[in-house]
């Protein structure tokens, strides 16, 4: 099987250091970067896939230059390799945009993909909308939400549990096909010794704007949404400590609530 | 161009759900603010009870009968029948940000060029088009946004707006499903309820969350009790799920579920960022925990030092007191 998955190199959510810059945009160079959590999903689900029917996993990001670093910790998970989007004309790039370079970068691969792996959401965006995009771009079915992903080569169709707000649906579509993973695909393997000194020598191309057909960026970073100003959230009133014993503590919590009315 | 909003609805089991009846406040408000007009999609095998509740909050209501969407994923078709409605005039789209609601943002970003504002915790009318904001970065920033032109895509969580019906009952204008939908469409071979799942997590007034600290699967026997005290839903850590002890649709934080309740209880939860991003923005936090360093200490308005084990116990005993029960 041949796999896509998309990698888009984040903030570290963990460090909490995040910030915007002066032009209100995510400033990438203010916090330590790692994969994005629900593209480690997709990753692990790939290489999975890939141990039980042969083939190779691809890993494809639009970021700036230096997500090479980052682009490297999914080759030390088992990604064969790597292929980065990365042109100044991308900086800060609006969703549309977004979709179409990264839908116009699978569409250029010499060899076509089975499945095309998306996280289900990104910690900084939070949008979940780049995997139905490139589906449309693709003219490819969408299974989104996957908790399962079961292909079956012989049939060229993939079956695939997708999260629903009662559990899940069941839902078969021909490959190729592009989804969207959670994290009930599985735990993200960690990188083996082995597996760092591998990535070094695998391959990530870098490409630019120029290297895909015309006309993807609008001219000038036109985007289609502007951020327009940006403030702190007001901040949680103090709270306060009960360090009582239980029957008094459950007396203070009680009160607490009946104080806002929620009992 | 004058504006056209269109609230896109979903329907579950029949009915309209709740954030459904929130988009179409918003879209009822903006489109007043613009001096435009607002209508209600609703895309379904059967559309006409769930049409004739979302009537009650929008003057006109567009009602597709898509029998293909009671065998197929909704998402094609819901796309589908937007760029019809885009054809025709709409120059806003709001919808849920749900799963399905999110996949249609993408496919209709993708089939318009049209930008698109995630997460919108409000949005007002300013001049040219709506002005969006929303929490970024874990809940460190409010950003206001808009669109550069003069359409575009909003997505909206639960909780987010009230749900506020119109002074008058709108228009329901039945409609047969468009030929084709947007991408090849999926099979849905079987749709599997899970027990518990019943009740949203993100729509609920009352979260009792489970930490690592509840000790194990049976300590939610403490949680499920005083959800069911409180009127609430139980939730979870990524460590309580990763532990095995509840169901991934439980988990609450960045890569769980968005919770906004009017009142938060954790249990045993020490607020790491991955868990707080997706309960900070709650009313009211109590949190129950025998680590005087947790970090959830820092955003709870009430932190109880203490062992939940003796605590939840009495606060049980306490509740039922006073009802008198």
């Amino acid at each position: 099987m041949r796999i896509l998955v998309l990698t888009k190199p984040v903030p570290d959510p963990a460090a909490g250091a995040e910030r915007l810059g002066p032009d209100l945009r995510l400033d990438r160079a203010s916090s330590p970067t790692v994969v994005n959590g629900n593209d480690e999903y997709a990753l692990e689900a790939a290489l999975r896939l890939v141990e039980a029917h042969g083939g190779e996993v691809v890993i494809l990001a639009m970021a700036p230059a230096n997500a090479v670093e980052t682009m490297r910790k999914a080759l030390a998970m088992g990604a064969h390799r790597g292929i980065l989007i990365t042109d100044p004309a991308l900086a800060g790039a609006d969703l549309p945009t977004t979709i179409r370079v990264l839908a116009a970068a699978i569409a250029a691969a010499p060899e076509p993909f089975d499945l095309i792996l998306a996280g289900f959401d990104t910690s900084d965006g939070n949008g979940g909308a780049v995997a139905a995009g490139i589906a449309v771009r693709l003219g490819l079915p969408l299974c989104s939400a996957a908790a399962l992903i079961e292909p079956d080569l012989a049939a060229g169709s993939v079956r695939v549990r997708r999260l629903s707000a009662k559990g899940y649906d069941v839902v078969e579509a021909p490959m190729p096909t592009v989804l969207s993973c959670t994290q009930a695909l599985g735990e993200p393997r960690y990188p083996s010794l082995k597996g760092i000194m591998a990535a070094r020598s695998r391959e990530i191309a870098v490409r630019s704007l120029a290297d895909l057909p015309e006309g993807l960026a609008p001219a000038d970073r036109g985007w289609a949404t502007k951020v327009l100003s940006a403030a702190p959230p007001e901040a949680r009133a103090v709270g306060r400590t009960v360090t009582a014993g239980p029957a008094d503590a459950a007396r203070e919590i009680a009160d607490f609530l009946a104080d806002r009315r929620l009992i | 161009m004058t504006p056209m909003i269109v609230a896109v609805a979903e329907v579950a089991d029949g009915a309209l759900t709740r954030l459904s009846t929130e988009i179409a406040t918003l879209a009822r408000t903006l489109a007043g603010e613009a001096g435009g007009s607002a209508a209600g999609l609703v895309v379904d095998a059967a559309p006409d009870a769930a049409a004739a509740q979302l009537a009650a909050y929008l003057p006109r209501v567009v009602a597709v009968a898509s029998p293909a969407t009671g065998r197929e994923t909704w998402a094609p078709h819901a796309a589908a029948e937007l760029r019809r409605l885009v054809d025709e005039g709409a120059t806003h789209v709001i919808l849920p940000t749900t799963t399905d609601g999110r996949d249609v943002g993408g496919m209709l970003v993708a089939l318009l060029g049209w930008g698109l504002l995630a997460n919108a915790e409000g949005a007002t009318w300013d001049g040219d088009g709506p002005v969006v904001h929303a929490s970024v970065l874990g809940g460190k920033a409010i950003t206001r946004s808009a669109f550069a032109g003069a359409t575009g895509i909003i997505t909206v969580p639960p909780g987010a707006v009230a749900a506020v019906e119109a002074d008058a009952t709108g228009s329901v204008e039945a409609r047969a499903g468009a030929d084709a939908p947007v991408i090849p469409a999926v099979s849905v071979l079987e749709r599997v309820a899970e027990a518990g799942a019943a009740v949203s997590l993100e729509e609920a007034r009352v979260v009792i969350t489970a930490g690592r600290g509840i000790g194990g699967p049976e300590g939610f026997a403490f949680a499920d009790e005083l959800a069911e005290l409180l009127g609430g839903v139980v939730g979870a850590t990524r460590a309580a799920v990763d532990a095995g002890w509840i169901a991934y649709a439980r988990q609450i934080g960045q890569t769980g579920k968005i919770v906004k309740p009017a009142l938060y209880v954790g249990l045993g939860v020490s607020g790491a960022m991955q868990h707080r991003v997706g309960m900070q923005a709650s009313e009211a936090i109590v949190a129950i925990n025998r680590d005087p360093d947790a970090p959830i200490a820092e955003i709870a308005d009430l932190f109880v030092l203490g062992d939940l084990l003796e605590v939840v116990p009495a606060l049980v005993s306490e509740l039922r007191a006073r009802r008198g029960a």
